[in-house]
């Protein structure tokens, strides 16, 4: 069995591809935390928990949810909402893959080929990614260890992410509306958030109004 | 798909960089009647690019992106060279192929495109460079032809390999010394236009892109002519600048040089009867359905 544990980083400037240290994704019905397979159970509740310690807990959503290209992606873009709601959490779009020039604003997106950018910037310490193909989700959550101390999560569609400190699989409406009924869960039990208090921005063509 | 699938989820969308909200307000997607006019009045398909300042090839690509009849229902296939600096940035679904595969690659894409959407036109599109196009890929780019692929290919022809530092190409003009070709082009410009035609090409065009007008129907008659019939092909020059040493406004002046009587790039077209007779149909139908628009009216 592995000894490697996807702790949050700073790891290396390269940090190793997991799955090249021996760490597997789960099963159907698993996830991972930290490389350790677990019952997904398990891991709603340590992500949730992760989530209301963080100072500046922030979702990713990528573009298989900002964008309507069917109506399971609206639905799920309105979980995602919640979630962030109910955390509370602050939500940086990952709009899409292109090398954004003359610059990207940290603030408002983040860059899948430089996400430590937008990590270092907004000082988020626990994030989870959700809706980000799997190929580029990839590339940002090994950048992402590699050199930050981010805590990183994935929310994934497909078989998971062994390079997120902690991954899902086989994402659906209901497991982000189950993540979401976890931190309501703890926060009856008396835990409460840490974040810094923010406002979540707000943009229209014009630009940000808010 | 249509313009109602690029929509943005509601509860999502007050969070999206505002170019992406521009592209989904004021883009030309869905609009059968899209043309270099737009430019300036919606949201382009291209903004910023990573080629030289004043480079011909940008220019280019802004009238090729706002003529493409529907590019919601588009995809480009590349290959290196200048052109695939540019992809990344382009609102049009697009693959980056091996250099010199891309009408293999197209061809691979349309015929599945073919069966995955049988009731949709599906237009796959290959732009590449002349080395792509003429010297590494010819190979592919013929057997297309003569396979009769439905489907267009665009060569940016700036005659030499212009990111490698100016190397000679097969479309480079005969005597024309390169810093990388320092004896000078020993034979002629392969004549790629007429190989194209004789290979089984509907519709061939050879053009600048000094004229938007004339690039827009260029590359629309290329592709509703795909669509129906058969292979096109449409070399664009796009000199570059910076290994012709000239100046970065100095590019739309030696297209028109270029394009001038006894130029290299007078422009010339090739079509087929039968192209012509589907072109004739097409100009009839518009003009009843404006006829038929302004009756309404």
């Amino acid at each position: 069995m592995s000894q490697y544990q996807v702790k949050a980083g700073p790891e290396a400037f390269l940090a190793p591809a997991a799955a090249s240290m021996g760490i597997v994704l789960p099963d159907p019905g698993e996830a991972h935390i930290e490389g350790r397979i677990v019952p997904e159970e398990e891991a709603y509740e340590y992500a949730a928990r992760k989530f209301l310690e963080a100072k500046v807990p922030t979702i990713f959503p990528g573009p298989l949810v900002l964008w309507k290209w069917n109506e399971n992606a609206a639905a799920k873009a309105a979980a995602i909402r919640k979630l962030a709601e109910a955390i509370p959490a602050r939500l940086i779009p990952m709009a899409d893959y292109r090398p954004k020039y003359p610059k990207i604003e940290p603030a408002v997106e983040i860059n899948p080929n430089h996400p430590n950018l937008t990590i270092w910037y907004n000082k988020i310490d626990v994030c989870i990614f959700v809706g980000v193909h799997c190929h580029q989700a990839n590339l940002a959550l090994k950048i992402i260890r590699g050199g930050t101390d981010c805590y990183t999560m994935a929310m994934c569609a497909q078989a998971g992410h062994e390079d997120a400190c902690l991954s899902f699989r086989d994402a659906t409406v209901e497991k982000i509306q189950k993540l979401q009924e976890a931190v309501e869960k703890l926060k009856k039990q008396g835990v409460k958030s840490q974040a810094i208090p923010f406002e979540q921005f707000k943009t229209a063509c014009t630009g940000q109004v808010a | 798909m249509s313009k109602e699938k690029i929509q943005l989820c509601d509860d999502l969308s007050d969070i999206m960089p505002p170019e992406y909200q521009d592209l989904v307000a004021t883009a030309t997607f869905g609009n059968e009647e899209r043309g270099w006019k737009d430019i300036g009045s919606s949201k382009e398909l291209i903004e910023q690019h990573s080629l030289c300042a004043g480079c011909p090839e940008s220019i280019a690509f802004r009238y090729i992106l706002s003529s493409i009849p529907s590019p919601e229902d588009t995809v480009f296939v590349g290959s290196t060279g200048c052109t695939s600096l540019v992809f990344p940035h382009v609102a049009v679904q697009n693959i980056h192929s091996l250099f010199g595969n891309q009408n293999a690659v197209a061809s691979g894409l349309h015929r599945a495109l073919k069966c995955r959407f049988p009731d949709r036109n599906k237009d796959v599109i290959v732009l590449a460079g002349d080395g792509a196009t003429v010297d590494i890929g010819l190979d592919c780019t013929m057997q297309s032809w003569f396979r009769g692929e439905k489907f267009t290919t665009i060569c940016f022809d700036n005659e030499l390999y212009a990111n490698t530092g100016g190397q000679e190409s097969g479309l480079m003009q005969k005597g024309f010394v390169s810093k990388m070709a320092p004896v000078g082009k020993q034979f002629d410009k392969v004549r790629l236009p007429e190989i194209a035609r004789e290979a089984g090409c509907k519709y061939v065009a050879m053009l600048t892109v000094s004229k938007p007008n004339r690039v827009e129907k260029a590359i629309k008659n290329a592709v509703y002519i795909a669509r129906e019939l058969g292979p096109t092909y449409v070399q664009l020059y796009t000199p570059c600048i910076l290994e012709i040493g000239k100046q970065s406004m100095e590019g739309l002046d030696e297209m028109k040089d270029a394009e001038s009587i006894g130029g290299r790039f007078v422009m010339k077209e090739y079509i087929t009867d039968d192209a012509k007779e589907l072109l004739a149909d097409m100009e009839a139908e518009k003009k009843a359905k404006k006829k038929a628009a302004k009756a309404g009216k």
